[in-house]
């Protein structure tokens, strides 16, 4: 097929987003290094430019970057040998790649992401460096996108990476998927990665995008290779938890990306197809008895996903799922989110006084979320100067545009209120 | 790839049954290694007590009675392999005995050329 320079265009910046990540992984295994196999993909898909103007676009897109990213590759280490003569292993490592037999089957492919991931979660990798290495190389964010999700500058999040990287080529960290024994332990690190890519595709760390898809897609589309590979409850767990928030996708936002909130959402647009997988997976996690964190989540997330209104949700169950889950794993937000369900169920004062006793505790004074909850639940509790205050508190701790417009729409609201008191008394 | 794991641990709290048995252990490891190529070294090290500590400094060495450092806990042995990669040296070091009472640190050998 041969396209006008402007469908070329098009067509690589779009293989670059959806596939450039499947081109690196498999580079890395190739070329047995990942700022060599960086640099490649970036001469690969610099010359798909130049080529597929003049000869049209391959069948094979991806198999056309790979096999050029190989040559890329040799080419950037012969060309390093040529200027480097104290380095003699550039080009034996040139030769060596060259003589190499290369799968580049489907499911080669497919398994490089895996072992690409559990490279990047290795163990002997700090998780403070797993976590943004991951979101670098496994998911191609930028330095600064991870920089901003963890809070941190970008130089100093670079250097986590570069330090990472540099871990995985001295130490020879294997690329590789781990053996069945290795499996279970090396799992939970790469489970709580895909959570927070999910997460970062979710509610992305970018001020006014809320919504990212395609990351989350690639992190449902991790997990199910992970399951595939490895049909353990947390897997499935994650899996579903992921499906049941994705259900909600086109329900959680207005078209002017406005938040809606779970209970205010119109039910019609959550995919149902989504929604029937995520239980299905819940069932046969929580029928294994092995399941955990993220099972129970995902338990919760059905519940929700299971009730016509928010009125007619089963809050005692979700109360008693949070119960569950607070058991196995001690976390303030877990129980900020029992508070609210608890409130849902015995009324706002029941909750509130459950929110203000963890915010006494200090660990969630500056999470904007436990002020916004606080401040719904004094807003529904009819003590509108108090959520007022509660808001005000959630809105200069959020860093997220939407919720930022959110926050003040309900002080808008509160000031309406509080007038409309005034003129009463 | 060639591996140095370092066993660190405290020489005091080892029943006399202990240290054989960890001897008697780590040999065993260490000819399953030896019959699959991948041993280069291995040895426990006497007491710290024994260590002798040398800088040259100026030209002139001055020589210290003890170890490099005052640690809790101390080198006591090593084992020098040639494996594959990372998870290979760890699963010896997972082996190691001393990784259960003490620390096996595990250190990649930065390769040079012509010292092979």
């Amino acid at each position: 097929m041969v396209g006008t320079d402007e469908e070329i265009e098009h067509r690589i910046a779009a293989l670059f987003r959806e596939d450039s990540r499947r081109v690196l992984a498999t580079l890395v295994r190739v070329l047995g290094d990942f700022d060599l196999a960086e640099e490649a993909m970036q001469e690969a898909f610099a010359s798909a430019l130049e080529v597929w103007r003049a000869e049209g676009i391959p069948g094979n897109p991806v198999a056309w970057l790979i096999g050029t990213g190989r040559f890329k590759g040799i080419d950037i280490l012969r060309r390093r040998a040529r200027l480097n003569d104290l380095q003699p292993e550039l080009k034996r490592r040139a030769d060596e790649i060259e003589e190499s037999n290369l799968e580049f089957a489907e499911r080669d492919i497919q398994d490089d992401r895996l072992r690409l991931i559990f490279t990047c979660c290795h163990p002997a990798i700090d998780p403070s460096v797993q976590v943004p290495l991951t979101l670098r190389e496994v998911c191609g964010l930028s330095t600064g996108e991870i920089a901003r999700a963890f809070l941190v500058s970008p130089s100093a999040m670079a250097q986590r990476i570069v330090r990472g990287k540099a871990k995985i080529r001295l130490a020879r960290i294997p690329y590789a998927i781990p053996s069945r024994e290795d499996l279970p332990s090396r799992l939970d690190a790469v489970l709580s990665v895909v959570y927070l890519i999910f997460n970062e595709g979710y509610c992305a760390s970018e001020g006014d995008r809320l919504t990212r898809r395609e990351l989350s897609e690639e992190a449902i589309r991790l997990a199910r290779l992970l399951l595939e590979l490895m049909p353990d409850a947390e897997v499935m767990g994650l899996l579903a938890l992921m499906l049941l928030h994705e259900s909600r996708r086109a329900a959680r936002t207005t078209a002017d990306g406005d938040i809606v909130l779970l209970e205010d959402q119109d039910r019609s647009l959550w995919d149902r197809d989504l929604i029937a997988e995520g239980h299905g997976l819940v069932e046969r996690a929580l029928a294994s008895g092995r399941f955990g964190v993220y099972s129970l989540q995902a338990a919760i997330s059905a519940v929700h996903a299971r009730a016509a209104s928010a009125s007619e949700t089963d809050w005692n169950r979700i109360v008693a799922l949070y119960s569950a889950l607070l058991a196995i794993h001690d976390s303030s937000v877990v129980e900020l989110n029992r508070a609210v369900a608890v409130a849902m169920r015995d009324g706002p004062v029941a909750g509130l006084t459950l929110v203000d006793a963890i915010l006494e505790r200090g660990e969630l004074m500056d999470y904007h979320l436990a002020h916004a909850a606080r401040g719904e639940l004094l807003r529904r509790a009819d003590r509108p100067r108090e959520a007022r205050e509660a808001f005000e508190r959630a809105l200069a701790l959020a860093r997220l545009d939407p919720e930022r417009r959110l926050l003040r729409l309900r002080i808008g609201e509160l000031e309406v209120a509080i007038d409309a008191g005034r003129k009463e008394s | 790839m060639k591996y140095l794991l370092l066993a660190y641990g405290t020489e005091e709290g080892w029943t006399d049954e202990e240290r054989e048995a960890c001897m008697q252990e780590s040999l065993a490891l260490c000819e399953d290694l030896r019959a699959q190529g991948k041993l280069m070294a291995a040895s426990p090290l006497q007491s710290v007590a024994t260590a002798t500590s040398v800088r040259v400094r100026g030209g002139k060495a001055q020589i210290t009675d003890g170890p490099f450092a005052e640690t809790v806990e101390q080198l006591g042995g090593f084992l020098l392999i040639d494996v594959e990669h990372l998870d290979e040296a760890l699963a010896v070091a997972n082996r190691f005995p001393p990784a259960r009472k003490g620390t096996v640190e595990v250190r990649p050998l930065h390769p040079l050329d012509g010292l092979d």
